[in-house]
């Protein structure tokens, strides 16, 4: 029986605690403002190349974005990622090259077309589990350069297709570099909304579910073959929509750049951002870009043992990620200050 | 005669939670010592504490060795066999392999597994098979006679009878019995049968949420009216 | 007909060489429940030492014999040091370390011997067999794996040591409970591994030269194999390999469109493996809630 002179937590004040004067919930919101603004300022102080490094990063976050979604989230690996990049990329390409379709016009037909082989592949994927996925999905990212070259009457071959640059809009008074940097920032945004919309809801705690307890998430009545699949679809909508923004962003498509490394990078950005979480995919991306170059200038006679051995030391020092091992740590120190209110996942832990 | 094992302001954790706090425990030589208690009260864990295979701190001092920083095998070594909560048999392996197994620390082999066919004349004619294929009670016989392969000079069991029809663990109660008798092996028991488990030992310890609440010769607490009530259900 | 029966026996002898390496994987895999991406590239640098050893004037046993040991230990120090850090982290950990290993293998051998192919000698002689339908080098690469296979089987079989390895890789608590060193153990698996490699790759480098990318298409289709038998299952391991190995060559042999002989070979594994998901010889990992 409720007594009502009983003592107890009003809803409000949880969610209306106020700090200075604003509750969490706008503090957040300042807090991410005045972080979009910083970002989208920073092309305007940088050379066109550090501009261009930075639109390469993004994009590659949006592909470990899509990566994490199906890996992280939904706990099915796939060393093929590369191969959807790379369908979204000829998509944007052959649609500008040979129908004159518009940059930005390519966006969602690459989308939609990944999101298609994606559950078009994550379909016969349900079979397969743990290393024999990713034997499946390994087979994709040696199979795209093949195909890319074989079929070359669409995809140019050998040759790979060269794209004309986007024209900033003319009122903007900004060059092209920090145009597409722009756009790109913008991509990157909408991405990560939509991926924690899904992942912080239903959807995304199915996915957890059919992760870590398979066979108890079906006993519950999740449709564990429908998620599957639907995370395959987002997971490749994602790196797929990513490629053609690479596509856009390079001017340029060839099989050599999709090749079986690409994916491993994916993998690896992965791995060291933090697979199950959003934030992650941006340390995955500035991993990608960045350390291969910074390998190079520690030592051009093995750069690349230079790049194994910064995979190494990242494993072992954080084996869940950057985001993933300290994003814990600062939800801690966040409860102090702010109780009740965590600034990273920690609701998708493996 | 000296306590083969002792265990001295004994603390377990799972992870961060304390679950044994500061338990004192002894195991006479040659003798037979219980550990009775309900779901949860904290005895697997002490039994784990005591082979190294949780947290510990405390002292816990076996035939003159203390083991409270040693690994579990080499705790094995020293001659600690632990038969384990759900019998622990590879059950991939054949009989003969898990026999086997058991003689890892020690050599003999061959005639400490004619002893345990003696005892276990099923095993005997089981022992090309898979040890996955074997009954409860069987595997059970089976863990039992591999942890007497190490020779061992402590035989620590946890929950013999789980998941066994009566008839099945009163066989193996014998045969318990038995061994302490011939093999001259000092036997520290988990059991939840407090009944059959009271009967068979010399001492008895009652552990409650990582308490120990009561110990006395397993007569006495048998014939305590509070653990009747409680424990043996008269 | 003739040049049909030919590349099925050529493709036995490649198929050999990734069953081999198929092999060092599946043991690794039991073991420690991990592909060890690292193995081609592991296999390429002992080859490489051995190729040294010879070059210093030791004759081929003896410089095949050196090697074997020197792997041996070099895969027991790798798992005790590189791979034990991350055996109780999150499975990709794990896999991200050993692809780290792959470049850091590579890299290095490409920075001390350079990436000039070489010529490495082989043991056994040139010769045209049964009608030219093989050469007396096949079939001393069959030999050998299949040798390789009996030894290990025997190794598992009837020694303690052996034993324990299969006991503490299917249940480490328990085994640890019979005094067996776990983490030996494993340590003991990588060196195996590691030593089946380096006979691998010694194999190999007469047929497609030394240099540091040898094993990389060798890894791949090893890898297809050792999932084609049954990730768990050493007979499916050397099984699989054949089968790839032959599947391989005639694909490349008859196939009209050559630059697509991975896609298809693939997609042929993959067919076989969409009608067996645990492979041919693997057992399903059975699920208990």
């Amino acid at each position: 029986m409720m007594d009502k002179s009983a003592t107890f937590i009003a809803p409000e004040t949880l969610a209306g605690d106020r700090y200075a004067g604003l509750t969490a919930g706008a503090w957040q919101w300042i807090a991410a403002l005045i972080a979009i603004a910083l970002v989208a300022a920073l092309p305007f102080g940088l050379s066109k190349y550090h501009v261009f490094e930075l639109t390469m990063v993004m994009i590659y976050a949006i592909a470990v974005l899509g990566l994490n979604i199906l890996t992280g989230y939904n706990g099915q690996i796939s060393l093929g990622h590369g191969g959807f990049f790379a369908a979204g990329a000829y998509t944007a390409a052959i649609l500008m090259h040979r129908y004159g379709v518009p940059y930005w016009a390519t966006l969602p037909p690459a989308a939609l077309i990944c999101f298609v082989l994606g559950v078009l592949f994550g379909l016969p994927a349900l079979r397969f589990e743990g290393p024999y996925l990713a034997l499946v999905t390994l087979a994709m990212a040696l199979a795209t350069p093949q195909l890319l070259k074989y079929f070359d009457t669409w995809t140019g071959g050998q040759q790979g297709i060269n794209l004309a640059k986007p024209v900033p809009p003319a009122g903007l008074g900004i060059d092209r570099d920090r145009w597409l940097y722009l756009v790109v920032l913008v991509a990157l945004l909408i991405a990560m909304r939509v991926a924690a919309n899904m992942l912080h809801g239903r959807t995304g705690r199915a996915f957890v579910a059919i992760r870590d307890h398979p066979i108890a998430a079906a006993a519950m009545g999740i449709n564990t073959a429908r998620y599957k699949t639907l995370a395959f679809g987002t997971s490749t909508l994602f790196t797929g929509a990513a490629g053609a923004l690479a596509a856009i962003v390079i001017g340029y498509v060839s099989p050599e750049s999709y090749s079986i490394f690409l994916s491993v990078s994916f993998l690896v950005g992965s791995a060291v951002g933090g697979i199950a979480t959003i934030g992650g995919a941006i340390v995955g991306g500035l991993f990608i870009q960045f350390v291969p170059n910074l390998a190079n200038d520690v030592s051009d006679a093995a750069p690349w043992a230079i790049y194994g051995l910064a995979m190494l030391l990242f494993m072992y020092l954080m084996p869940r990620g950057v985001v993933g091992s300290l994003g814990p740590w600062i939800n801690r120190a966040l409860q102090r200050i702010m109780p009740h209110q965590t600034a990273f996942d920690d609701g998708a832990k493996e | 005669m000296a306590p083969i094992l002792q265990l001295r302001t004994v603390k377990a954790f799972y992870g961060q939670s304390e679950v044994v706090h500061g338990i004192d425990l002894a195991v006479e030589e040659g003798g037979m010592t219980v550990l009775l208690g309900a779901n949860g009260a904290g005895k697997t864990t002490t039994l784990r504490a005591i082979c190294g295979m949780v947290r510990r701190e405390g002292e816990i001092i076996f035939a003159g060795e203390k083991l409270d920083r040693r690994t579990t095998e080499a705790i094995a070594s020293l001659g600690v066999a632990h038969v384990p909560e759900g019998r622990g048999t590879f059950i991939g392996l054949t009989v003969e392999e898990n026999l086997r197994l058991g003689s890892y620390t020690r050599g003999q082999q061959l005639e400490n597994m004619q002893r345990m066919y003696g005892y276990f004349p099923i095993l005997a004619q089981r022992r090309r098979q898979q040890a996955g294929a074997l009954s409860g009670g069987e595997q059970q016989m089976l863990a039992i006679a591999r942890a007497l392969m190490m020779a061992p000079r402590l035989l620590v069991l946890d929950e013999p009878s789980f998941g066994l029809a009566p008839r099945v663990v009163e066989d193996i109660f014998k045969i318990v019995e038995r061994i302490k008798r011939e093999e001259r092996v000092s036997v520290l028991l988990v059991e939840q049968n407090a009944s059959l488990a009271l009967e068979l030992a010399d001492h008895a310890y009652l552990i409650e949420t990582g308490y120990v609440v009561a110990s006395g010769s397993a007569k006495s607490l048998a014939d305590d009216p509070q653990i009747r009530r409680s424990y043996l259900g008269y | 007909m003739h040049q049909f029966l030919q590349q099925i026996f050529s493709g036995l002898a490649s198929g050999a060489i990734y069953a081999s390496v198929a092999l060092a994987l599946v043991m690794i895999y039991r073991a420690t429940d991990l592909v060890n991406f690292a193995q081609g590239e592991m296999a390429m640098f002992s080859t490489y030492i051995a190729w040294t050893l010879m070059n210093a004037g030791l004759p081929f046993w003896l410089a095949f014999l050196i090697t074997l040991v020197v792997s041996f230990v070099g895969g027991m120090l790798i798992e005790r040091v590189l791979i034990r850090p991350v055996e109780n982290a999150p499975v990709l950990a794990a896999v991200v370390v050993t692809i780290g290993l792959l470049l850091i293998f590579n890299s290095v051998a490409g920075w001390i011997y350079t990436y000039t192919v070489q010529d490495f000698p082989s043991p056994f002689p040139d010769r045209p067999v049964f009608g030219a339908l093989m050469t007396t080098q096949d079939l001393g690469v069959i030999a050998v794996t299949l040798v390789m296979l009996v030894l290990l089987f025997a190794f598992f079989r009837f020694t303690s040591t052996g034993l324990a390895m299969r006991a503490a890789a299917q249940n480490p608590e328990s085994a640890r409970l019979c005094g067996i060193p776990v983490g030996r153990m494993l340590a003991i698996g990588w060196g195996l591994a590691a030593a089946i490699g380096a006979t691998a790759g010694i194999m190999v480098a007469p047929v497609l030269f030394l240099d540091p990318n040898m094993m990389g298409g060798v890894l791949i289709y090893a890898f297809a194999g050792a999932l084609l038998g049954g990730i768990t299952s050493p007979v499916g391991a050397v099984a699989g390999g054949l089968i790839v190995g032959v599947t391989e060559n005639l694909v490349g042999t008859y196939l009209i469109a050559s630059q697509l002989k991975l896609t298809v070979a693939f997609a042929l594994i993959i067919l076989v493996l969409v009608f067996r998901p645990n492979g041919l010889f693997g057992t399903a990992i059975v699920r208990r809630v």
